[in-house]
């Protein structure tokens, strides 16, 4: 049921793997909390990986909101990759699709903020 | 978690469970769980059993989190009615009382990057009729999923 979260380097963008459920009083607090730590440490370039993220709610959607716009804040930005059909289709319904950058390749999401 | 259940036959093709629960995630959770079971039941198909899973567990959020505020001393009852041709749910809070009609829209522009306030917004998108009805104190909200042709799970 809960959502899991491992963090990895690649070059200077920081992925997070996510995994389970990201809603409230699951996902939620542990996706903040993760963002805030990376944010701490310096990590400035953020690709959440979402391939296997299975459920979400509006909790777990303010969420999203709320890293993106806090990493934005501190100059840094946050992309999504991998997005599963049920993500991508509440991220459609919620017209948040065109807010995030969403990518389907790692290396491409990578190489994406090397250039931008 | 207490929860009282009673199952009743309201007639010879009707059936519904009732529940009341505390004010607690662990709410919110089983009724999700419950939705999902007894629309399978009623052989509403699997997206359509996202859906109507997601929308009661947003409808039981704003119930425990908005209405109850997680006040321990209040509880959420809720029903699961399966007909011919719809499965309905109610869950009901004794909160202070919720105007749906007051609640900012959260697709306009200056909303999108708000951090909240799209649970009932979700919720409509996913049902085929919501209604509210205010308790004093509380907000009862009615979520239908029309069953067969006529409705969305029948496409």
């Amino acid at each position: 049921m809960s959502m899991k979260l491992s963090t990895r380097q690649v070059d200077d963008v920081t992925i997070l793997d996510l995994s389970g459920r990201i809603t409230l009083g699951e996902g939620s607090v542990q996706l903040r909390e993760a963002i805030k730590d990376l944010l701490a440490h310096g990590s400035r370039k953020i690709l959440l990986n979402l391939g296997d993220v299975n459920y979400i709610d509006s909790s777990g959607i303010g969420e999203l909101v709320s890293a993106y716009t806090t990493v934005r804040n501190q100059g840094g930005d946050l992309k999504l990759l991998n997005l599963t059909k049920k993500v991508h289709d509440l991220l459609q319904i919620t017209k948040l699709y065109t807010v995030f950058d969403v990518k389907e390749d790692e290396a491409t999401a990578v190489s994406s903020f090397a250039t931008a | 978690m207490r929860h009282s259940e009673d199952v009743q036959l309201a007639g010879p093709q009707v059936s519904r469970i009732t529940y009341t629960l505390e004010s607690s995630l662990e709410s919110v959770n089983r009724l999700e769980q419950t939705a999902e079971d007894l629309a399978k039941k009623a052989g509403i198909d699997e997206d359509e059993l996202f859906r109507v899973g997601m929308a009661v567990r947003e409808a039981a959020i704003n119930a425990v989190l908005h209405g109850n505020a997680y006040d321990p001393a209040k509880r959420v009852n809720a029903s699961f009615e399966t007909s011919d041709d719809a499965f309905t749910i109610r869950i009901a809070d004794q909160g202070p009382g919720l105007d749906p009609d007051t609640l900012p829209d959260p697709l306009a522009p200056e909303n999108l990057l708000r951090g909240s306030g799209r649970g009932i917004f979700l919720i409509r998108s996913f049902m085929d009729e919501v209604h509210f009805r205010q308790l004093h104190p509380g907000t009862e909200i009615t979520l239908i999923k029309r069953l067969g042709p006529a409705g969305t799970a029948g496409l």
